[in-house]
């Protein structure tokens, strides 16, 4: 197959950047959509170009690396995936491909496609954990888990923080990010004990990145690459909602 | 925008400032079905004795006095923080996509609640002067009846008000869903799929019944 790229080349974080545009041919149908782009930095490295930078790792689907904005969307034109597993078979022979950073202002662009995310790794630092005293591992089993809550908190759990929701959010929200880590936590006995300060402080953080606040568009859930619900958003509501009006009965 | 000192800290932050705006909008949504209850007795051909007997109880009663003051908070309240959200907008992705297809993942009424609220707020405004300023600060003579009937025979005014109606649908038929989840109440899709099918049924029965006042009285005319 063959494609002409628009692509977003911007050499470092003060760079202006701007659109490039690159011919692709004797693309398999079957190829991934990074694997398309693999073939392309080839041709610019013979050619003694500078290649394309794009994040990935896994290329399987779970470690949320890759992240481009393809065609208009965050993972490309398929709703629930990960840019990796999207196919060049899903587009058409010679169609032109633009494809941009995932962009929001607490996401700053560090060279062409690559972004750096570690916005969301401070929200998860305020909140993302449970306090276990150390000593010997406790009992399987020791706290019995419903297991409807056990099947709930897998559901969020299976955030990879991949920032498609943020991407995809007309307001550059991280909410349904960091609602699913809330909600996590909120479902299993372990996570009560910081739960009212957890929802408290992974908000204030989302602020202080300079996240946008959420419209629910629902956007984020369509390009979700781990479906994480909007009801995460919801639970996050409610949790936000109940610390801040209700006396916290830790205090004395 | 720095806290307030006299508001918990709590409804200065985005998830907080929601909030206030759901709640507010909830509040507001059952202003609109009370309003519109009392406006469709213009229709029964009367000559307006129902309606004015209705506006008089409005404009008098104590009870209804206090409402008002609440409601002319949650118009504020809910106004301002539109206005913040409106004004806070593109800080937090200066630089948009130059190739954007969201209609393939929200609706269009999600996406355009700034653009409706813009026309309802303006839409507002014309209407308090019309009938509230003209009647009970200006303390026109005029019957509340007259008053709509004349304005409604203005083909201009109608026009603007089925507009007006036309973008408040729109606003209504995100409005009403954002409000109650925003509020955490949508815990699962089965409540998800009824809390929508109540909004678009509110977003449509709400514009329409006010729209076919003015309607009927132009029509009336000719």
């Amino acid at each position: 197959m063959r494609f002409t790229l628009r692509i977003w080349r911007q050499k470092n974080a003060q760079d202006q950047g701007r659109f490039e545009t690159y011919e692709v041919d004797g693309i398999s149908p079957d190829a991934s959509f990074l694997e398309m782009l693999d073939v392309l930095n080839e041709k610019l490295i013979h050619e003694g170009k500078d290649p394309v930078a794009f994040d990935h790792d896994c290329r399987e689907g779970i470690c949320g690396s890759c992240g481009l904005f393809i065609n208009g969307r965050a993972h490309g034109p398929l709703p629930n995936i990960t840019t990796c597993r999207l196919y060049m078979r899903h587009f058409k022979d010679g169609d032109t491909i633009t494809i941009e950073p995932f962009r929001a202002k607490p996401f700053p662009i560090i060279k062409d496609l690559v972004v750096d995310r570690s916005a969301l790794d401070r929200i998860i630092q305020k909140g993302g954990y449970i306090s276990v005293n150390t000593g010997s591992a406790p009992d399987a089993n020791s706290i019995p888990v419903p297991k409807p809550a056990a099947d709930r908190a897998f559901d969020y759990a299976t955030c990879i923080g991949c920032g498609a929701c943020v991407a995809a959010c007309k307001n550059a929200s991280a909410m349904l990010f960091t609602a699913a880590k809330v909600s996590h936590l909120a479902m299993l006995p372990q996570g009560q004990p910081e739960r009212r300060q957890r929802v408290k402080r992974m908000v204030a953080q989302m602020d202080i990145e300079g996240f946008g606040h959420c419209s629910n568009t629902g956007a984020c859930a369509v390009e979700c690459p781990a479906k994480i619900p909007l009801a995460a958003i919801a639970q996050l509501q409610r949790d936000f909602i109940w610390a801040n009006l209700t006396p916290d009965p830790q205090i004395k | 925008m720095k806290a307030a000192t006299t508001t918990p800290s709590w409804l200065h932050t985005s998830v907080g400032r929601k909030v206030i705006m759901a709640a507010t909008g909830l509040f507001l949504i059952t202003f609109l079905i009370v309003h519109l209850a009392g406006n469709l007795l213009l229709l029964r051909g009367d000559g307006g004795a129902a309606f004015n007997a209705y506006a008089e109880f409005m404009s008098t009663n104590p009870a209804i006095r206090i409402l008002e003051i609440a409601l002319f908070a949650g118009f504020i309240l809910h106004i301002y923080q539109g206005l913040y959200f409106i004004l806070r907008e593109r800080k937090s992705r200066p630089q948009g996509y130059a190739l954007n297809a969201a209609n393939a993942n929200s609706s269009i009424f999600s996406r355009t609640m700034r653009l409706s609220a813009v026309v309802v707020l303006v839409f507002l405004v014309v209407h308090l002067r019309h009938f509230f300023v003209e009647h009970r600060v200006l303390g026109s003579p005029l019957t509340m009846y007259e008053s709509c009937k004349a304005a409604f025979e203005n083909p201009y005014y109608s026009a603007f008000y089925v507009v007006s109606m036309v973008l408040l649908a729109f606003h209504l038929a995100h409005g009403f869903y954002s409000g109650l989840q925003t509020l955490g109440l949508i815990m699962n899709s089965r409540i998800e799929r009824i809390v929508k099918w109540i909004g678009a049924g509110l977003a449509f029965a709400i514009p329409l019944g006010f729209a076919i006042i003015p309607m009927y009285f132009l029509l009336k005319t000719f």
